[in-house]
C-alpha cells in the first residue's frame, strides 16, 4: 500500500491541470450553445489524450494505454474544473462500449464518432409497461420483412427520448425461442415513421422520461448489433456500464460538503444547526458511508490497475446499491435541515436532471431526485438479489417464468 | 499510488487463518468460551513462534519491524476466528512503548515482548466512558502511580501493564509490584476477559523521551478494534450463508426467500464497502499523521456500528436456535459487543470526528 502518487503521475496531474486551463472556453467560442462548447473541448481532450482513452483513434477516441491511476487523476481533475471529459450520455457511456465490443466495423464507423461528441443523441429502449425488473419478458416485436425489421410495441421510462436522434433497444425477434434467447439488440432512428414519443411527467414535476410507441416502424436489416437472439447477453454488458456510471465518488463528496455547508447556514434554537449534537452525530455517521464509498472505489481502482479485478468483484457489484443508499442518506438529512422550507416546490429551472443546487428548493429537488437512482438501471431490490445470489452464492429465487 | 495489500500481507493473513482453523476450530473455541478462561496457552505459543506477537517490534529489538496496517490485518483474522489470546493488549503495549519510550526504555522493554516471554497489556480506559488521554486521571508522584483503570484486557495473565496517566503520559508497571489490585469482571466476551485494576502508590517507570503521543496509541487501538469487528462480521456472514442454505422451511432453503437473501446482501454490502475505511486508517497512522485521528475514529464508529447491526441480524436469521447459548453466532456477537463498547462508543467517536473536522 502506498497512497503517494509516483513522480510520473504527479507530472501527469500537472499536465492535466495545464490542459484544463483551457476551460471554460474564451473568445467567440464562449458564446456558443453549451453542447457545442462541450464538443469543442472534448475534441481537444481527445487530441491531448485525456478523453475517450479506451476508444480507438479511428472511431474518434484517443486510444491510450490502460492506466487506472491516470484515469482516476483525469476524473478528479476534470470534475474539479467542471470540464467536460468522457460524456456520461447514454450514447457515449452505454452504446459506445457495446458497439466496440459487439458491433460490426461499419456500425462502429457510422455510430461511434457522433455519439462521442453528442452530434447524435441516443436513448435506451429497454423497459416496457409489462417488463421492468423482469426485463427479459419484454414483448416489443421485431419482424423481418424483406431486408427490413418491422417494429411494433411500446417502450416506457425512456429517458431523453424526446431529444434523441437514435434509440438502442431490445426487441423480441424470435418469438419461438426461449424467453432470453428470443431477443435482439436493434438500432432505431427516432425520426422513422411510426414512432410517437409522449413525455411523462415525473414526481419532481419535470419531464425527463417518456413513453415511446412503435407502430410498423421500418429499419434496415443491418441495424442489429450481434446476431439475432443475442440481444440479452449484449444488453447485460451494457447494464454493467450503466451501473458503473451511477456511483460517482466525487459527486457524492461534493453533495456531502454541500450538506455540511447547509448545516452551518441553517439555524436550530437560535444557533447554527451544525452546533446541535444530534446533527453532528448524523453528519459524522453519513460521512462514514461517504468515506467508505471513496475508499472502496480507491481499492477497486487499485485492483484494476494491478490487473486483479477479480479480487474486487464483490465491492464492484455493491457499488450501485451502496452509493444510491449513501446519497439518499445525504438528501434525507438535508431535507430535515430545511425544516419548514422542505414544503417548497422546486423552481422551474431546477427541474430536470440532477444537478448541484443548494438553495432550499434546489435541495427539495435533489431530495426528490434521489429516488431515481434506486430504480433506474436495476432497482435496489433486484440488485440485492444479484448480490445475494452471485456475491454470496445463495440459492436463486423461485420463478414462475424463469 | 496503490491501495491494495502486498503478497506478504496476503500471505500473513492466510498463514494465521490456516493456523487458527487448525488450532482453534469452533469446537475448541467453544470449550474455552464455556470454561471462561479466555486464553489458550498453546495458541499463544503458536502465534509467538510464527512471529505474530512481535510483529511491530523493530527488528533491532527482535521483532518483525512491521506497521500498524500489518497488525490490523492480523486483527481482522483474529476477529474472524475469535481467537482467545492477549494479542490486542500486548501489541498496544508494544506500540505505546515505541511511541513514548526513550531509546533506552525501548531497548530494555521491547525484546522480552517481541518473543512473548512476557505478556503485557494496556490500562487505558477509566469508568464506563473515559478513554481519551485527555480524560485520564491516574496520578503520578515521582515513580509512584495511583488510580483506577477499567476493562484491562487479560489483566490476570499479564506480566506488565502500560498505564495511561493524567496529562496523557504512559507508565510501565510490573504486575508483581506493590499496591496493585486486580479485580476480574464477568465479561460478556469470553474470548477476551478483563479486570478493573487499582493502583495505590504502585512503583512505575514513566515513559519519556519518545516522539509519539498517547492519542496515537488510542487511535491505533480504535483501528485494531474496527479491524477485529470487521473480521468477526465476515465470519457471521459466512455462518448466515451456510445456515440459509441448510435450513429448510416451506419446502425450500430459507436463503431462497428474499427476506433472508436481502438481509444478507445488505449487511454484506455495508461491511464489504467499509473495508477501505480501516485499511486507510491503519495506513494513515504510519504515513499520513494529519488524517490519522479522524480516520481512526471514523473507522471505529462506522464499522463497529455496522458490525453490531449485522450481528443482531445474524441472531435473528438463525431463528430460535440463534437465541441459544449453543448457537455459535453468540461468540462473535459478543466479540463485536466488546469491540464496539471498549475505548469509545460510536457516539463518542463521532463526536470526536465532528470536533476534528472543525464543525
Amino acid at each position: 500500500m502506498n497512497l503517494e502518487y509516483s513522480a510520473d503521475h504527479e507530472t501527469f496531474r500537472v499536465s492535466v491541470r495545464t490542459f484544463l486551463e483551457g476551460w471554460p472556453l474564451v473568445g467567440d467560442d464562449a458564446d456558443r450553445p453549451v453542447g457545442e462548447r462541450e464538443a469543442i473541448f472534448r475534441k481537444r481532450g481527445v487530441a491531448a489524450g485525456l478523453v475517450y482513452r479506451g476508444v480507438p483513434k479511428k472511431y474518434g477516441g484517443s486510444e491510450q494505454p490502460f492506466d487506472a491511476i491516470e484515469d482516476q487523476i483525469i476524473r478528479e481533475e476534470f470534475y474539479r474544473a467542471g470540464a467536460p471529459g468522457d460524456s456520461t450520455s447514454q450514447g457515449a457511456a452505454l452504446l459506445v462500449p457495446t458497439l466496440l465490443e459487439f458491433g460490426t466495423e461499419s456500425q462502429k464507423e457510422r455510430f461511434v464518432p457522433p455519439a462521442l461528441l453528442g452530434a447524435e443523441n441516443w436513448c435506451q429502449g429497454y423497459s416496457e409497461p409489462g417488463a421492468g425488473s423482469d426485463l427479459a419478458s419484454l414483448q416489443c416485436s421485431g419482424r423481418m420483412e424483406g431486408d427490413e425489421w418491422v417494429l411494433n410495441g411500446q417502450k416506457i421510462w425512456t429517458s431523453a427520448a424526446q431529444h434523441a436522434d437514435m434509440m438502442f433497444g431490445l426487441f423480441r425477434t424470435e418469438p419461438e425461442a426461449g424467453k432470453h434467447a428470443g431477443i435482439s439488440y436493434l438500432l432505431v432512428p427516432m425520426d422513422a415513421p411510426g414512432i410517437e414519443v409522449r413525455p411523462l411527467r415525473e414526481l419532481t414535476g419535470g419531464y425527463e422520461f417518456n413513453e415511446v410507441f412503435l407502430t410498423d416502424v421500418r429499419i434496415p436489416a443491418e441495424n442489429i448489433v450481434g446476431e439475432r437472439g443475442q440481444g440479452w447477453p449484449i444488453s447485460r454488458a451494457t447494464l454493467v456500464h450503466e451501473r458503473n456510471l451511477i456511483g460517482n465518488p466525487f459527486m457524492m463528496r461534493e453533495a456531502f460538503d454541500d450538506l455540511v455547508e447547509l448545516a452551518r447556514s441553517r439555524q436550530r434554537g437560535g444557533r447554527p444547526a451544525i452546533e446541535d449534537p444530534t446533527i453532528r452525530q448524523r453528519l459524522a455517521e453519513i460521512e462514514g458511508y461517504v468515506r467508505s464509498n471513496e475508499t472502496s472505489n480507491l481499492l477497486q481502482f487499485s485492483a484494476a490497475n494491478r490487473g486483479e479485478m477479480h479480487k474486487a468483484m464483490r465491492p464492484m457489484m455493491m457499488n450501485k446499491v451502496f452509493s444510491t443508499d449513501t446519497t439518499q442518506r445525504i438528501m434525507k438529512c438535508a431535507f430535515d435541515l430545511l425544516g419548514g422550507d422542505g414544503v417548497l416546490a422546486p423552481l422551474e429551472e431546477e427541474l430536470g436532471t440532477w444537478r448541484r443546487s443548494t438553495t432550499p428548493t434546489g435541495w427539495v429537488m435533489q431530495y426528490l431526485f434521489s429516488m431515481g437512482p434506486a430504480i433506474a438501471g436495476g432497482a435496489t431490490n433486484i440488485q440485492l438479489n444479484i448480490i445475494g445470489e452471485r456475491g454470496y452464492g445463495l440459492p436463486r429465487d423461485l420463478r414462475k417464468n424463469p | 499510488m496503490d491501495f491494495g495489500l502486498s503478497e506478504e500481507q496476503e500471505l500473513l493473513q492466510e498463514t494465521i487463518r490456516g493456523f487458527a482453523q487448525k488450532e482453534c476450530p469452533t469446537t475448541r473455541l467453544r470449550e474455552i468460551f464455556d470454561e471462561g478462561s479466555g486464553y489458550d496457552s498453546e495458541i499463544w505459543s503458536g502465534l509467538c513462534e510464527m512471529g505474530v506477537i512481535g510483529l511491530i517490534v523493530p527488528e533491532e529489538q527482535g521483532g518483525a519491524g512491521l506497521e500498524i496496517l500489518d497488525l490490523a490485518l492480523v486483527a481482522e483474522v483474529l476477529g474472524e476466528s475469535a481467537l482467545p489470546v492477549p494479542v490486542l493488549g500486548h501489541s498496544l503495549a508494544i506500540h505505546g512503548v515505541k511511541l513514548m519510550g526513550s531509546e533506552a526504555q525501548r531497548a530494555t522493554i521491547l525484546p522480552a515482548l517481541a518473543e512473548g516471554d512476557e505478556i503485557a497489556t494496556v490500562a487505558l480506559q477509566e469508568g464506563d466512558r473515559e478513554w481519551e488521554p485527555r480524560d485520564w486521571s491516574v496520578e503520578h508522584d515521582g515513580d509512584r502511580i495511583s488510580g483506577v483503570k477499567t476493562i484491562v484486557m487479560h489483566a490476570s495473565l499479564a506480566d506488565r501493564f502500560l498505564v495511561g496517566l493524567k496529562g496523557g503520559q504512559l507508565a510501565w508497571v510490573d504486575a508483581r509490584a506493590s499496591g496493585i489490585e486486580i479485580e476480574p469482571e464477568d465479561g460478556i466476551d469470553r474470548t477476551r476477559p478483563f479486570a478493573t485494576v487499582t493502583f495505590d502508590r504502585t512503583p512505575a517507570e514513566i515513559l519519556e523521551g519518545g516522539k509519539g503521543s498517547a492519542s496515537q496509541l488510542t487511535d491505533a487501538a480504535a483501528v485494531l478494534l474496527a479491524a477485529d469487528a470487521f473480521g468477526a462480521t465476515t465470519k457471521l456472514i459466512d455462518l448466515d450463508v451456510a445456515y440459509a442454505h441448510s435450513r429448510e422451511q416451506f419446502g425450500q432453503p430459507i436463503g431462497q426467500f428474499q427476506a433472508i437473501k436481502h438481509t444478507i446482501a445488505q449487511m454484506g454490502t455495508e461491511l464489504e464497502s467499509s473495508r477501505g475505511l480501516w485499511w486507510f486508517a491503519a495506513y494513515a497512522l504510519d504515513h499520513l499523521a494529519a488524517e490519522a485521528s479522524r480516520a481512526a475514529s471514523m473507522a471505529k464508529a462506522h464499522i463497529s456500528d455496522r458490525a453490531m447491526t449485522a450481528a443482531r441480524e445474524s441472531v435473528e436469521l438463525h431463528g430460535g436456535y440463534g437465541f441459544t447459548w449453543e448457537c455459535e453466532v453468540q461468540m462473535w456477537f459478543k466479540r463485536i459487543m466488546f469491540d464496539r463498547s471498549f475505548l469509545g462508543t460510536p457516539e463518542q467517536h463521532r463526536d470526536r470526528c465532528a470536533e476534528l473536522a472543525g464543525w
